[in-house]
C-alpha cells in the first residue's frame, strides 16, 4: 500500500462514513426519544432510492401504495381510539393529520411519474415519499405499545424490517438499480488524486445535516422538546412536553434523513429492495459506539466505521463485514468497563 | 322435485365428466412437472423459464400422437419447497419427467427426490453432483468449465499475460476462480489476484485499487445478475484500460441496465441463442434457435432477452426427442416408461437445441459440446457476436 491508495480509500471511507453518520444520528434520534432501535430505517432509505430509480425509468413508484395504504391503517387506528375515548370532536382534525397529510407526497408523486419532469422534482419527491413512511408505522406499531419495554420494542421492530424488506422484494422486485448521479463533477486534487462530485456531496450533506441538527437542538423549542423527552420522559411530561408529539417529529425527522440517503447513495451503490438492512446495521455499530445517546460520538463512530469497512475490503474483500462488526466488541468491552454499575434503572413510565 | 333432479343430472354430469378424465389420463397423456421461482429472489430466473416452457410447450405439444400435459409448480426459491414440489409431482401428478429449477440447491433437492422415486430429471440449470451416484438426472446447462475455457482462450488471443480475478464471496464466485485456474496456466496466462465481494456490497473499491495497483493485462469477473456489474463500475471509475471479462452468470438485461457504460466492450461467453441473429447461416443452431425467438414472441407476446427461458426450451426437446424413443419399448405413466425414458435420455445423440448440440452419455451431468458457446461483446448495452 502507498499513499495514494491509502488516500483513495480513506476517501471512499468518509464516503461511506457519511452515509452510516446520517443513519446513525436517525437511530440515536429514534432510540433516545421512545427508546426503540429503529430498525427499518435502512429499508426507508432503500424505498427512497427504488422510488427516484421508478421515477427514472418512467413508472409510478409503488411506494404510493405503500403510504397510500399505511396511512389508511394509522387513520382508521386513530379514528378508532378516539372514539374508544369519546372525543369525537377530535376526529376532523385526525383525519387531515393522518389522512390528508401524508396523501400530499402520493398526489405529488402520481403526478411526478409523468414525462418530462425535471431530475431535481424526482429527488425531491422521492425524499418526500418517504418521509410519512416512519410516523405511520410508529403511529400503527409502536404507539399503541410505547411503554413496552425495550427488548420487546426490538423485536417488534425487527419484525417490521422483514415486513418491510418483504414489501419492498414484492414492490420492486429483486433486481437492484442504480440512479444516474447527482453530479458528474470530478475534482482533481494535486498529484493526479481525484474525488468524485458524488462524494463531496455526500460528505457535504452529512455536514450540514449534522450542522443543521446541532441547530435545531441548540436554538429551536422542538428540538429542546426532543432532548427533554429524551432525557426524561416524566419530567418532560410535567412541563407540558407531549411525548407522543415529540416521538412522532422524531420519527418524521429520521424518515426525512432516511430519504436524503437513499437519494444520496442510489447514483455510486447498487440498492436492492434489502439493502437498507446492512447500511442500518452498520449505522447501528456506530451508534453503540456513540451508545445509544450521544450525536457527537456517533458521527466519530460511523466515520470510524466507514474508514475500516474501506481498508478491510482492501485487505481481506471476503472479510470486510466481519472486521466492521468484530469493531463492536472492543467498544462494548470499553463501554461495560468505564460504565459506573447501578442497578437496572426502572423505566419511570411504566411506574 | 324439480330441484333434485337437476342436481341429480348435474351431478351425474360432473361424474362422467370426471370418469372421462380420469379415462383420458390413464390413456396416459406424457406428462411433464416443471418446478420453478415464481416468486421470491430468484424469481427475475424462474419466471422466464417458465415461459420459455410455455412457449416449448406450443412449439410441439405431442409425441408420436400422444398430448403433453405441463404441470408448473412455484418453489418459492427455497429449496425445501422445491423438494416437495417435486415429491408432490411425482405422487399426486405422476409426471413422467421432472423439469428446474432457477437455483442450483434447489436443482440439487429435486434430483434427489427425483432419484428416489426413480423418475428422470432434466436440470435446467448447471446442476453439482456426481452423476455415479444420482444416474437419474443430467442438465441442459453448459459447464461452467466450457464457458471459462472460451473466455481463457479469448484472452489468449488478445494477447493477455496477466489477470486479476475479482468475484462473489460464494460458490458461485469459487467455481469460476477454480474454472480459470484450470484453464489459464495452459495458456500461459498468470492469474494474479483472488479478490472477493458479497453479492450485497454496496462498494468495492478497496478490491479493485488492490488489482489496479497488480497492473494486471485484464480482468475476470466472477459474479452473476445486478451485483455482478459492480466490479465493472469500480473499474472505470479507477480508469483501468485493460480488457473486462465476464461469465455467463452476466447475461441479463438487468445487468445491462445496471452497469451502463461501464460495460462498454465487455467480453463474456453464452450460449448461441443470445445471439441468433447474428449467428453464421450454416451455424448448427440458428434455426432453431430462430424458430424459439419467433415462438415465444407469439406466446408470450414479448421478445426474449435472457438464455433462461431457451434452456427451457432445449430441455422440452431433449424430451421431446427421449420419449418418442421410449414410447416404443413403454406406456407413458408406468414405472417402466420412466427407466426406458432415461435410457432414452442418457443415448440422446445429437438433438440440435437452442443452446447447443445435445449428446448425452451416462455416467455425465453435462451434454454439449464447443457449439453451445460464443463469446459476445457488450456494445451500447447489446449484445454482439464477437467471433
Amino acid at each position: 500500500m502507498n499513499w495514494d491508495v491509502a488516500l483513495i480509500l480513506v476517501t471512499d471511507g468518509l464516503a461511506n462514513g457519511a452515509v452510516y453518520l446520517l443513519a446513525g444520528l436517525g437511530l440515536v434520534l429514534i432510540f433516545s426519544v421512545t427508546r426503540v432501535v429503529f430498525v427499518p430505517f435502512g429499508d426507508i432509505a432503500a424505498f427512497a432510492a427504488l422510488s427516484l430509480a421508478a421515477f427514472e425509468t418512467g413508472r409510478v413508484p409503488p411506494t404510493i401504495g405503500m403510504v397510500a395504504v399505511l396511512a389508511a391503517l394509522a387513520l382508521a387506528t386513530e379514528v378508532g381510539s378516539l372514539l374508544r375515548r369519546g372525543e369525537t370532536a377530535r376526529i376532523p382534525k385526525a383525519v387531515l393529520m393522518w389522512g390528508v397529510l401524508p396523501a400530499i407526497p402520493c398526489v405529488l408523486a402520481w403526478l411526478a411519474a409523468r414525462p418530462g419532469v425535471p431530475v431535481a422534482v424526482h429527488i425531491a419527491v422521492a425524499v418526500l415519499l418517504v418521509v410519512p413512511l416512519a410516523p405511520l408505522l410508529a403511529r400503527v406499531v409502536f404507539q399503541p405499545i410505547a411503554d413496552a419495554s425495550v427488548l420487546v420494542l426490538l423485536i417488534v421492530s425487527l419484525a417490521l424490517h422483514f415486513l418491510l424488506s418483504g414489501l419492498g422484494l414484492l414492490f420492486f422486485g429483486p433486481e437492484g438499480s442504480r440512479t444516474t448521479p447527482l453530479t458528474s463533477a470530478v475534482f482533481t486534487l494535486g498529484d493526479g488524486f481525484t474525488v468524485s462530485g458524488q462524494v463531496v456531496l455526500m460528505v457535504g450533506a452529512a455536514v450540514v445535516l449534522s450542522g443543521l441538527f446541532f441547530l435545531v437542538f441548540e436554538r429551536t423549542v422542538a428540538g429542546k422538546a426532543l432532548r427533554a423527552t429524551a432525557v426524561n420522559r416524566v419530567g418532560a411530561r410535567l412541563v407540558g412536553i407531549r411525548p407522543v408529539r415529540t416521538a412522532l417529529l422524531a420519527y418524521g425527522c429520521a424518515s426525512l434523513l432516511a430519504g436524503l440517503i437513499g437519494v444520496l447513495i442510489a447514483p455510486v451503490t447498487t440498492m436492492y429492495y434489502d439493502s437498507g438492512f446492512i447500511i442500518g446495521l452498520k449505522a447501528f455499530v456506530a451508534a453503540i459506539i456513540g451508545g445509544l445517546v450521544s450525536y457527537p460520538m456517533t458521527a466519530i463512530g460511523a466515520l470510524a466505521v466507514g474508514v475500516v469497512e474501506s481498508f478491510a475490503s482492501f485487505w481481506s474483500g471476503a472479510l470486510k463485514d466481519v472486521i466492521v462488526f468484530s469493531l463492536l466488541i472492543p467498544v462494548l468491552m470499553l463501554r461495560s468497563f468505564m460504565a459506573a454499575h447501578s442497578e437496572e434503572e426502572e423505566d419511570e413510565v411504566d411506574q | 322435485m324439480k330441484n333434485l333432479m337437476q342436481t341429480l343430472t348435474r351431478g351425474a354430469l360432473a361424474a362422467a365428466l370426471t370418469a372421462c378424465g380420469v379415462a383420458s389420463a390413464l390413456a396416459a397423456d406424457l406428462k411433464v412437472g416443471l418446478s420453478v421461482s415464481l416468486s421470491g429472489p430468484n424469481s427475475s430466473l424462474g419466471v422466464p423459464y417458465a415461459k420459455g416452457m410455455q412457449a416449448a410447450l406450443a412449439y410441439k405439444g405431442e409425441v408420436n400422437g400422444r398430448k403433453i400435459q405441463l404441470v408448473v409448480l412455484d418453489d418459492g426459491s427455497d429449496p425445501t419447497t422445491a423438494g416437495r414440489n417435486a415429491r408432490k409431482l411425482i405422487e399426486d401428478e405422476k409426471v413422467d419427467v421432472l423439469m428446474g429449477t432457477s437455483g442450483v440447491p434447489s436443482a440439487i433437492a429435486m434430483a434427489q427426490v427425483g432419484k428416489e422415486a426413480r423418475t428422470p430429471m432434466i436440470g435446467l440449470t448447471p446442476i453439482l453432483l456426481d452423476p455415479n451416484e444420482n444416474p437419474w438426472v443430467m442438465t441442459v446447462a453448459q459447464p461452467t468449465q466450457l464457458m471459462i475455457d472460451a473466455v481463457v482462450e479469448r484472452m489468449k488471443r488478445n494477447n493477455v499475460k496477466t489477470v486479476g480475478y475479482i468475484g462473489f464471496s460464494d460458490a458461485w464466485g469459487d467455481l469460476v476462480y477454480e474454472a480459470l485456474n484450470k484453464a489459464a496456466p495452459a495458456a500461459g496466462i498468470k492469474v494474479v489476484s483472488n479478490e472477493r465481494y458479497a453479492r450485497g456490497d454496496s462498494s468495492v473499491t478497496g478490491q479493485v485499487l488492490k488489482i489496479v495497483a497488480l497492473r494486471p493485462d485484464a480482468v475476470m469477473t466472477g459474479g452473476a445478475g445486478t451485483p455482478g456489474a459492480l466490479p465493472f463500475l469500480a473499474l472505470q471509475e479507477r480508469g483501468f484500460k485493460g480488457g473486462v471479462y465476464g461469465q455467463h452468470g452476466l447475461i441479463n438485461p438487468d445487468f445491462v441496465r445496471v452497469v451502463g457504460a461501464a460495460g462498454q466492450n465487455a467480453l463474456m461467453p453464452t450460449g448461441p441463442v443470445i445471439v441468433a441473429e447474428q449467428l453464421p447461416a450454416d451455424y448448427p443452431t440458428k434455426k432453431i434457435a430462430t424458430d424459439f425467438r419467433a415462438v415465444f414472441q407469439k406466446v408470450n407476446n414479448a421478445p426474449t432477452s435472457d438464455a433462461f427461458s431457451a434452456y427451457s426450451f432445449d430441455g422440452w426437446l431433449v424430451f421431446v426427442d427421449a420419449a418418442s424413443r421410449a414410447m416404443k419399448k413403454a406406456e407413458p405413466g408406468t414405472p417402466e416408461f420412466r427407466v426406458a425414458l432415461r435410457d432414452a435420455i442418457f443415448s440422446t445423440k445429437e438433438v440440435v437445441g437452442t443452446h447447443g448440440v445435445y449428446t448425452f452419455k451416462p455416467g455425465s451431468l453435462y451434454g454439449v459440446d464447443e457449439r453451445a458457446r460464443v463469446i459476445v461483446k457488450l456494445d451500447n448495452g447489446q449484445w454482439k457476436l464477437a467471433p
